[in-house]
């Protein structure tokens, strides 16, 4: 099989049942995306295949053809993208195991919403859990990758 | 007593005697210091001056935090304890969490052990803290929890800084021939401004290192601090939103296999029939083991990746034993109900109860039964650990945390000596008290004796981590009130029956030895709040119920906090008096607990008139050291209660970094009431019914409040701080479900009863 994941391409041999995640982590070492439950609960798995996020948790990946992007992918040339320089900026993280996940759904709203409002973030960040209860300054990211992406930055 | 503050002090200067210049001092033996255990692995041109600091020729200072960094924050407040009297910034250092080892001690996780409130300042209280303080150095547990790690490490980390840097400033001094006192420092170097002349730490690293220690350690004053007070850029911060590989579970080594265990679903059960030769012949697999543990029995598979070890792991066929304990919910309920009707311990005994309720007027008693149900951690990161058995020396790679119970049971799980065992402790996906248990690192030590040397990464699945957990015990409580001519109590008893988890502890860690005395853990949070109540007793039973319960955050307090916080919303409400002014009039002997208070129903406008269909409630408690207020407001929606905005108040005593502790408050009043909205763990057939994220499931984003913040500092105490806000969450709500609704929902998880949007 091949994949290209953050822009690079993959050859591996794996079970096509077997799930993107885990053919991710065990066969390409893209560690990024974190397992959290299996069944696509969580979130914490979130990657983009054609740019829309996904749990990979849940996808085979025999059905994957499109390009891979995880959270280890969203940089520009070693420039943060501007949603994890927000994460950065507003100290979101508490464990941190989760933010892969909510970062990779944060992007993919901003790339189809330049400015969400309270009920678009409500809706497209529901289906990832934090248990640290970082979701006052997830919001708040948001809104600050919204102005820092609108400058160019 | 003073004195124990003065030894508690000098310990740690023989410490860094002993440890920096190999002094000898005739010492009782459990004053004697361990040995600094960073000396077995510097590097070349590096210098270590006590357990916490190292410095290299070429100044990259480095800083161990050895405590367990679950998201709380704690590697950078403990770091910059250090970094303050070492006087550089955190920008300058590097912070590890070190090895395991004894040196690491937590003395503060003890010392409120002992059957006193926290507010008891009696000599008998303070000799026995001081006591317990010993007996956690002679266990030497490396250990996070109890919210006790910046208090555990405000002293020992910030002389740690200090020292150092006195040495360091006398070896520039020899070095440049002029005297230390005209010497300062800032940065990482040490300067004479008068000659414009500087040297960097590295410079002479390890001229001072070799130096004896400062007799006197001389510690900046509070109103000194640059880092301390302050809010501070977590230095896990950039590795967490660039996803890098700093969990447990990330780790990758060359030739490493992958694995996961199923184990029986029926706690201590023994498989009674197995067949493991369909899964075995899966693809992608190699071997399938039995394991077998303090925890329980079952089997670990080895596999090529971690997929292929799940499917064979469901391919198992096994029947597993019958229970020990009432298979179902039910009569496990039963249970609890029959020991409440037992005589417990009595953890408080003020004024003669009975007497007072021997001839109450029957309007004048106030009573009520309440029960919480068991909950899953359910951390985010599922337990998983990795070890590799090689040349009889194990390593063990996981989150966790006490590594030094990790290197000891693993140690003898797989029949080494403790020194021939490493544990390399990772950030944590979450802990919440789960990772005080080992049963993850002993699964993989075990698997790693089948993989003829070669590392294994052992993960299990949401479903395995779900209902193989420590849970929070389930609890059930009586109480009973008598109300003044006033409205205010006269007297209240409150009886509590539920599992212990020390005693659960003790059987899955050390099955030798036999708890004492009564849990102090099935009261905490209600034998010890400060309310003045003529008449107040409260006792408590341990419930023989053998499923295994462990720490959940602030432990106790998260039921007891619930019981004794919505008790008395009920006293203030047949006595008719607000809940606010309530607690302020039973709490006037306590004025921290007042200012708390006071400062939180200020903040959340108590008392002005909410829009119709609006509500608020209010809940304190007094855990681990800070004193903390909650108010929760609802609000009645077409789709559901909605919990709209919490208010929160906290006396710490010391704030050392206000963002973290504010993200810490707010992080643990979610888990608290993600909790009483909607969990709960159920069992039927002696299993764990739930089982993944769809039937266990916690706050989402969507119903999450706005949150508004306040750090006290009025109590002469430090504090702890990542528990302490999720006690009063769940009475903050039921008692504004109360105001909304009219309804008093005594038993959790409140979705039983109401529905919220």
């Amino acid at each position: 099989m091949r994949l290209t994941v953050d822009g690079q391409a993959f050859d591996f041999n794996a079970d096509p049942e077997m799930p993107l995640l885990w053919a991710l982590r065990d066969l390409m070492g893209k560690t990024g995306p974190k397992f959290g439950c299996g069944i696509a609960a969580c979130g914490a798995c979130t990657v983009h295949v054609d740019g829309q996020a996904v749990r990979s948790c849940s996808l085979p990946v025999g059905e994957v053809t499109g390009a891979v992007i995880t959270i280890e992918g969203i940089d520009t040339e070693g420039r943060l993208h501007p949603v994890q320089q927000a994460w950065l900026e507003e100290q979101v993280a508490q464990c941190g195991y989760c933010q892969a996940g909510q970062i990779m759904s944060a992007v993919a709203l901003l790339d189809e919403v330049a400015d969400p409002t309270d009920a678009d973030i409500d809706d497209a960040m529901g289906g990832n859990l934090c248990r640290c209860g970082t979701y006052p300054k997830i919001r708040a990211a948001i809104k600050r990758a919204v102005v820092l992406k609108t400058a160019g930055i | 007593m003073a004195s124990v503050g003065k030894i508690a002090r000098r310990t740690f200067l023989i410490g860094a005697a002993a440890i920096a210049g190999g002094v000898a001092v005739g010492y009782y033996y459990y004053r004697k210091p361990y040995p600094n255990p960073l000396e077995r692995d510097l590097a070349a041109d590096e210098a270590t001056f006590n357990p916490y600091v190292k410095i290299g020729a070429d100044n990259t200072i480095t800083i161990v935090a050895p405590r367990a960094e679950m998201g709380q924050g704690i590697s950078t407040t403990l770091a910059a304890m250090v970094a303050e009297e070492l006087d550089v910034g955190l920008d300058q250092i590097k912070v590890e969490h070190g090895p395991a080892s004894y040196a690491y001690y937590n003395s503060a996780m003890l010392e409120e052990g002992g059957p006193f409130a926290f507010f008891d300042e009696s000599m008998t209280a303070e000799i026995v803290r001081a006591g317990m303080g010993v007996v956690g150095k002679f266990l030497a547990l490396q250990g996070t929890g109890g919210s006790t790690s910046t208090l555990d490490g405000f002293g020992k980390m910030r002389q740690a800084g200090a020292a150092a840097r006195q040495m360091l400033i006398a070896a520039a001094a020899q070095k440049l021939g002029i005297a230390a006192a005209e010497l300062e420092t800032a940065n990482g170097r040490v300067l004479h401004k008068a000659s414009g002349k500087s040297l960097t730490y590295g410079a002479v690293a390890a001229t001072a290192a070799a130096m004896a220690p400062p007799a006197e350690i001389r510690l900046k004053d509070k109103a000194d601090w640059k880092l301390l007070g302050k809010p501070q850029k977590r230095i896990d911060m950039l590795a967490k939103v660039t996803g890098a590989p700093i969990f447990g579970i990330d780790l990758t080594l060359p030739e490493m296999l992958y694995g996961t265990v199923k184990m029986s679903p029926r706690f201590w059960a023994k498989p009674v029939k197995a067949d493991v030769s369909n899964a075995e012949k899966m693809p992608g697999v190699i071997k399938i083991v039995p394991i077998d543990t303090n925890y329980g029995h079952g089997f670990g598979i080895i596999a090529e990746n971690t997929w292929a070890a799940f499917k064979a792991a469901e391919a198992i066929d096994a029947e597993w034993a019958d229970p020990e304990y009432p298979p179902d919910s039910a009569g496990i309920s039963e249970l609890l109900k029959q020991a409440l009707g037992t005589t417990g311990s009595v953890m408080r005994d003020d004024g003669d109860v009975d007497t007072a309720f021997a001839d109450a007027p029957r309007e004048k008693v106030v009573e009520a039964d309440y029960a919480v149900p068991y909950l899953a951690h359910a951390t985010m990161e599922p337990m998983n650990a990795t070890a590799r058995l090689k040349d009889g020396v194990l390593d063990i790679w996981c989150g966790n945390q006490a590594p030094t119970l990790v290197r000891q049971l693993c140690a003898n799980a797989v029949g080494i000596e403790q020194d021939k065992v490493s544990v390399h402790t990772t950030f944590m996906g979450g802990g919440f008290g789960r990772r005080i248990e080992v049963d993850f690192a002993l699964c993989a030590a075990l698997m790693a004796k089948e993989t003829a040397g070669r590392p294994i990464k052992v993960i299990w699945t949401r479903e395995e981590d779900m209902r193989h957990d420590a849970y929070r015990p389930a609890s059930v409580g009586k109480f009973q009130a008598r109300l003044g001519d006033d409205g205010m109590p006269v007297a209240i008893g409150m009886a509590i029956a539920s599992p212990s988890p020390i005693a659960s502890t003790l059987r899955r860690l050390f099955p030798s030895i036999s708890p004492l005395g009564l849990d102090k853990s099935i009261v905490d949070g209600a034998y010890d709040q400060p309310y003045t109540i003529p008449n107040y007793r409260v006792s408590g039973i341990a419930a023989p119920v053998s499923i295994p319960v462990g720490f959940w955050r602030s432990v106790g307090c998260s039921i007891n906090g619930f019981f004794h916080e919505g008790f008395m919303d009920e006293i203030a409400v047949a006595g008719k008096t607000d809940p606010v002014e309530l607690r302020k009039t039973l709490m006037a002997a306590y004025p921290a607990a007042v200012k708390v208070v006071e400062k939180v129903a200020e903040m959340a406008k108590w008392g002005e008139a909410l829009p119709a269909g609006k509500a608020k409630g209010i809940a304190f408690t007094l855990s681990f050291g800070s004193w903390v207020g909650e108010i929760v407001q609802v609000a009645d929606t077409p789709s559901g209660i909605r919990i709209e905005k919490v208010w929160i108040a906290a006396d710490v005593g010391t704030a050392l970094d206000p963002g973290i502790i504010q993200a810490q408050l707010i992080s643990a009043a979610i888990y608290g009431l993600s909790a009483a909205m909607g969990q709960e763990i159920t069992f039927a057939d002696g299993m764990v019914e739930q089982s993944n994220f769809h039937d266990y499931d916690a706050m989402r984003i969507s119903q999450c409040p706005a949150f508004e913040v306040a750090i006290l500092e009025n109590f002469h105490k430090m504090g702890g701080v990542g528990e302490v806000g999720t006690p009063p969450a769940a009475p903050a709500l039921a008692n504004a479900i109360f105001a909304l609704t009219g309804r008093r929902i005594r038993a959790l998880p409140l979705s039983k009863e109401v529905t919220f949007a």
